[in-house]
Order: C-alpha cells, then sequence, then structure tokens
C-alpha cells in the first residue's frame, strides 16, 4: 500500500541493496513525510515526537525543525558490522515542492537546503539529491512560486538535470527529454547544456542522444 | 478496485487503486460531477463497501437516496457465464452490457466481476441502499470546533478527524481485526474548495487560506495510503482564479479528470459535438509501484448521457463531407495540373 518511494526502491533492487536490512542497521534514514503528516495536522499540542513535521502544523514558522532532524540523522556516527564507520552521506528528498503546496514560503525552503548542504556537503563531503516539481507555465508567478523555487536552487547546486516531455508532444518510444547543466569546479560559468532522450521502462530509464533513439535507427 | 462507468474503468487501466485519490474538476453546473460521484458511491453499495459521504451544500441523505439503479440484465455478452452464487440465490446477477463499438482499450484482461451498470433514470432500491453503511458529514450541521493552532481552518480539520475517526473505530487501518472479510471505505468529498465550506479559494484571487485545501489533500491521501479506502473529491475548479492552486492541487492527487459541459457553451450548437454532451479531460494519471505509466491511445474523451446510461468514450468527430470541401479540392487539382483551362472546374481525368 505504499506508493511512495517507489524509485527509491527500484534503484536499490538495480544495485543489489536490501533497504530493509539498511534501515536496521542504521545505514538508511527513512522519514516518510505524508504517513506521518496526519498525526502532526491533528494532534491538539506538539509534542517531542513530531518537532521535525513543525512545518505541518506552522508552515510560516520554517523548517528548523526538519533541518535539526536532518542534521542529527547525517550527524550520527553509526558503525558497520566490521566496525568501521559509514562514508560519506547522501540526503535524497523527494519532493521538495509539496512544501509549497503545505504553505511553506520559498525562502524557508531556500534558507533550508543552504544549511543541509553546509551540513552535508560542505562539512562532511557528502552528497544532496533534491527532487523539485515546476510549472508548466510561468502561471501567475507570486512569491510562493515553484518556478521561483526552482530558479533558486539551481543557482545553488552543481548539477542540475532538467526533465519534461517533448516539445513536440507525446510519442511511445522517447518519453521525454533531460537537459543536463554541469557546473564543474573552479569554473564560474556553466558547460554548455547537454541534451538527452530517454525512455522510461517498469524499473529503469534508458538514455540516448537526441535523434538515436532505438524506434529511429 | 473497479468503477463502474463505461469506458472509464477501461481507460485508467481497470479501475482505481485503493489507497488513491481521484480528483475531480466539476463542470460548470455540477451536473455530470455530481453524477460521477454518485456512480462511485452506487458502485460501492452494489460491491458491498462501505462509504462515506460528505458535502457541504446537499444532505448527504439526499444524494444517497439519488444513487441510480444497478441494471440486473440477463443478457451476456460473448459467452461468458453468468455468475450467480448459489449459496445466496438473492445475490444480483452480474451483467454484461454487448457491446457493440469498439471503446477505450487496455490490455487488462476481462473479468467477471469487473463493474456494474446502471439505469440512471432509476433510483436504487432504499433496501439495496441501506445494505451499505454509509456515514456521513455534514458541513451545514457541524457545530463550529475551535480548532486552536491547526494549520488546517474548520470545517477541514473536524472533516479530517472525521475520517480518520471512522478508519480507525471500522478498523481500514488494520488497527482493529475486522469482523468480516477485509474491506473497503469508499470517500465521496463534494464540492471541496467551495465557499459553502467556509474556504475563499474559490471567491479570491489571492485567498486567505490558500493552502488549506492542499494541505487537507495532502493530509488525506496520506490516510488513504495507510487504510483500505479510496476517496473522490470533487472540486469546483472554474471558480479558482489562481492557477497555480489548481496545478498543486492535481498533482496531490492520483488521478484528476476534468469535466467539460457542453451546455450553455457555443459547443452546445457545434454540429461536431451534436452526440455528446461534453468533455472530459485526463490531467493526470497514477504512478503507482512502476517508473512508467499506461498512458491511453488517446487523451481525446467525451461524455454523454442518454436516458439510461452516461457514457464516456474516444471522442468521434464525424467525417466532413460538405460539398465545398469536394469543389475546393477538385478545383485545386485542375489548377495544378492543366494551367490552361481557366474557366473550366470540373476537369474529368
Amino acid at each position: 500500500m505504499h506508493h511512495s518511494s517507489f524509485i527509491i526502491i527500484c534503484l536499490s533492487i538495480y544495485v543489489g541493496v536490501s533497504l530493509a536490512q539498511a534501515r536496521e542497521k542504521g545505514q538508511l534514514v527513512f522519514l516518510e513525510g505524508l504517513k506521518d503528516s496526519i498525526g502532526a495536522i491533528l494532534q491538539e499540542e506538539s509534542s517531542q515526537g513530531t518537532q521535525h513535521l513543525s512545518y505541518l502544523r506552522s508552515p510560516g514558522a520554517g523548517l528548523k525543525g526538519l533541518f535539526r532532524f536532518v542534521e542529527t540523522s547525517v550527524s550520527q556516527n553509526g558503525a558497520r558490522d566490521d566496525g568501521e564507520s559509514w562514508g560519506p552521506p547522501v540526503l535524497l528528498i523527494d519532493d521538495l515542492s509539496v512544501l509549497l503546496s503545505l504553505g511553506v514560503t520559498v525562502g524557508a525552503i531556500l534558507d533550508f537546503t543552504l544549511y543541509c548542504q553546509a551540513t552535508v556537503c560542505t562539512e562532511l563531503q557528502g552528497n544532496m539529491v533534491i527532487l523539485v516539481r515546476c510549472e508548466e507555465e510561468d502561471v501567475d508567478d507570486d512569491e510562493e512560486g515553484a518556478n521561483l523555487l526552482q530558479r533558486g536552487l539551481v543557482h545553488q547546486c552543481n548539477l542540475a538535470l532538467h526533465v519534461e516531455g517533448l516539445p513536440t508532444g507525446y510519442c511511445r518510444d522517447i518519453h521525454g527529454q533531460m537537459q543536463v547543466w554541469w557546473r564543474q569546479s573552479g569554473e564560474t560559468m556553466y558547460n554548455p547544456r547537454k541534451i538527452f532522450h530517454f525512455k522510461v521502462h517498469d524499473k529503469g530509464a534508458s538514455f540516448f542522444a537526441r535523434g538515436t533513439s532505438s524506434a529511429v535507427l | 478496485m473497479n468503477e463502474s462507468l463505461t469506458g472509464l474503468e477501461q481507460h485508467e487501466s481497470g479501475g482505481l487503486a485503493v489507497g488513491t485519490l481521484l480528483l475531480v474538476e466539476e463542470d460548470r453546473y455540477d451536473s455530470y460531477s455530481r453524477m460521477l460521484l454518485k456512480y462511485f458511491l452506487a458502485e460501492g453499495v452494489v460491491c458491498g463497501h462501505e462509504l462515506f459521504l460528505a458535502s457541504a451544500r446537499d444532505h448527504p441523505d439526499e444524494i444517497m437516496q439519488e444513487l441510480p439503479s444497478p441494471i440486473m440484465d440477463e443478457v451476456a455478452s460473448q459467452g461468458q457465464p453468468q455468475p450467480s452464487d448459489p449459496e445466496n440465490p438473492d445475490t444480483m446477477k452480474i451483467a454484461w452490457r454487448y457491446q457493440n463499438q469498439p471503446r477505450v482499450q487496455t490490455a487488462l484482461a476481462s473479468s467477471l466481476r469487473f463493474g456494474h451498470y446502471y439505469d440512471v433514470s432509476k433510483t436504487m432500491e432504499p433496501e439495496l441502499r441501506q445494505t451499505a453503511k454509509c456515514h456521513s458529514f455534514y458541513q451545514l450541521q457541524e457545530t463550529p470546533v475551535i480548532t486552536g493552532s491547526s494549520p488546517l481552518p474548520s470545517p477541514y480539520h473536524p472533516l479530517l478527524k472525521s475520517i480518520q475517526t471512522v478508519i480507525r473505530k471500522e478498523g481500514f487501518d488494520g488497527s482493529t481485526p475486522q469482523s468480516k472479510t477485509r474491506n473497503v471505505l469508499r470517500l465521496g468529498l463534494h464540492s471541496l474548495g467551495s465557499a459553502l465550506w467556509g474556504d475563499d479559494v474559490c471567491c479570491k484571487d489571492n485567498p486567505a487560506h490558500c493552502h488549506a485545501l492542499s494541505t487537507f489533500l495532502y493530509a488525506l491521501r496520506g490516510l488513504l495510503r495507510t487504510s483500505l479506502s479510496v476517496a473522490m473529491v470533487t472540486v469546483p475548479s472554474h471558480l479558482i482564479q489562481n492557477r497555480a492552486v489548481m496545478g498543486r492541487i492535481i498533482r496531490l492527487s492520483d488521478t484528476a479528470i476534468a469535466l467539460e459541459s457542453f451546455r450553455g457553451s457555443e459547443m452546445e450548437t457545434n454540429p461536431l459535438y451534436k452526440d455528446y454532451h461534453g468533455l472530459l479531460h485526463v490531467r493526470q494519471l497514477p504512478h503507482l509501484n512502476c517508473l512508467s505509466c499506461e498512458v491511453p491511445d488517446t487523451k481525446d474523451l467525451a461524455f454523454k448521457l442518454k436516458r439510461k446510461q452516461f457514457t464516456i468514450e474516444r471522442l468521434h468527430l464525424p467525417p466532413d463531407l460538405s460539398e465545398t470541401v469536394s469543389r475546393v479540392s477538385k478545383t485545386e487539382l485542375a489548377a495544378g495540373c492543366g494551367t490552361t483551362a481557366t474557366g473550366n472546374k470540373h476537369l474529368d481525368f
């Protein structure tokens, strides 16, 4: 019944990792916001247990509670079975634009990602992967627009993948195109963007240069 | 989980999955969207599901009394045997309507208990209707509750609380063992976002509570995911000025469709659309436990309400057989082939 995070499950099957085991060993910390949301929204008093979801009760107050949760989780120096500590952390966020629907401001979200970046990437030499959904058009772009969030994140990040459908419409063999913007270290300018086409399968996707889809060749 | 709307369930690849949210954007006069809601609830009665109906305008009892009557037809299609329960001779025979027109096809193999068909000119018998346990929430009769520091203004907060209570009490979340076989809870929420729900998202460009409805839908989907339930929510989107809000609401749902009625618009008299009463737009299809989703052959769907039945089918435009068309093509042909033929428009070749 849990439809969420299927992509992560797919990837883990792909590389042969068991997520359930990872969770037990403490290697994986999984915050399921959707599942825990109802408790946070409906309860009368805010309790210790839902501090990280405090944005659900008062969206205007920002994401400090959520950041504290992230900070605690990635800073834990748990040990592996062989006594070695875990490698640098990876923070995966799916999906940040939902927070806009819950009333959190763009500014608060960008603050949160900056704090996370400082902790996860700079301090702990880890990586962050963030998923964000954009509006199709620049419609009524008020302060809370998803496009504004996207622009802010692109400014902060090192690698941006922009995924969309084909401009010519739906096609069975090519599901869409992906633009890659990559800021190499030491350079201030982005490299020219690269565009790939892709096709999604049941448990993965294949990428190819434009015009080289197997259906066309 | 099956839906009985002919064509829609096939379009949706076999029905609505348990744990998901269907969003229906209402047509302008809320005539067809209300009908879809009644179909949804009627199917719940016929399948023996439990129902939860919330409404702010019409009393839930009124809506329940208008549910369409299921068709108990003896006609079988393609030689499929009629299933009947030998232990209980009073159960209904499930009917297959003889299909003489191709509907929107999917790869799903047909199942004997796929869906039911309804006669909209008759209402469901009270005896049948009363077999289903129905919980209702009528906005106007709820005592206003002071919700304190909740991000959800009243009445969304009490509505959510009421849904959570029903799910827990009746055991749809697995917390208490259900006495009968595992059952499903169908939730029908009518016209959320309208002013009658105390929401101003339909009244203003910049509503004070522009996140109330989206937060409610987020929390509702959380409830659906963790219980054996499915919800259909209708929203008067034609009243919502802020398009960003509508985009967010669609993305917070699993499946989203919009009904556009021709009534009162110029399309009502347009001969191209004379067979139909409106268009059905598919705004979003669910991605459940898979990376790719079933994309239908066509997204151009139209609906029509005949005396007995509400059907959804692929939009067929009639062929253009007007004389003007053929005359123009003959002229073009003549001009292209023989430039000396200046006055003579009908050349034989």
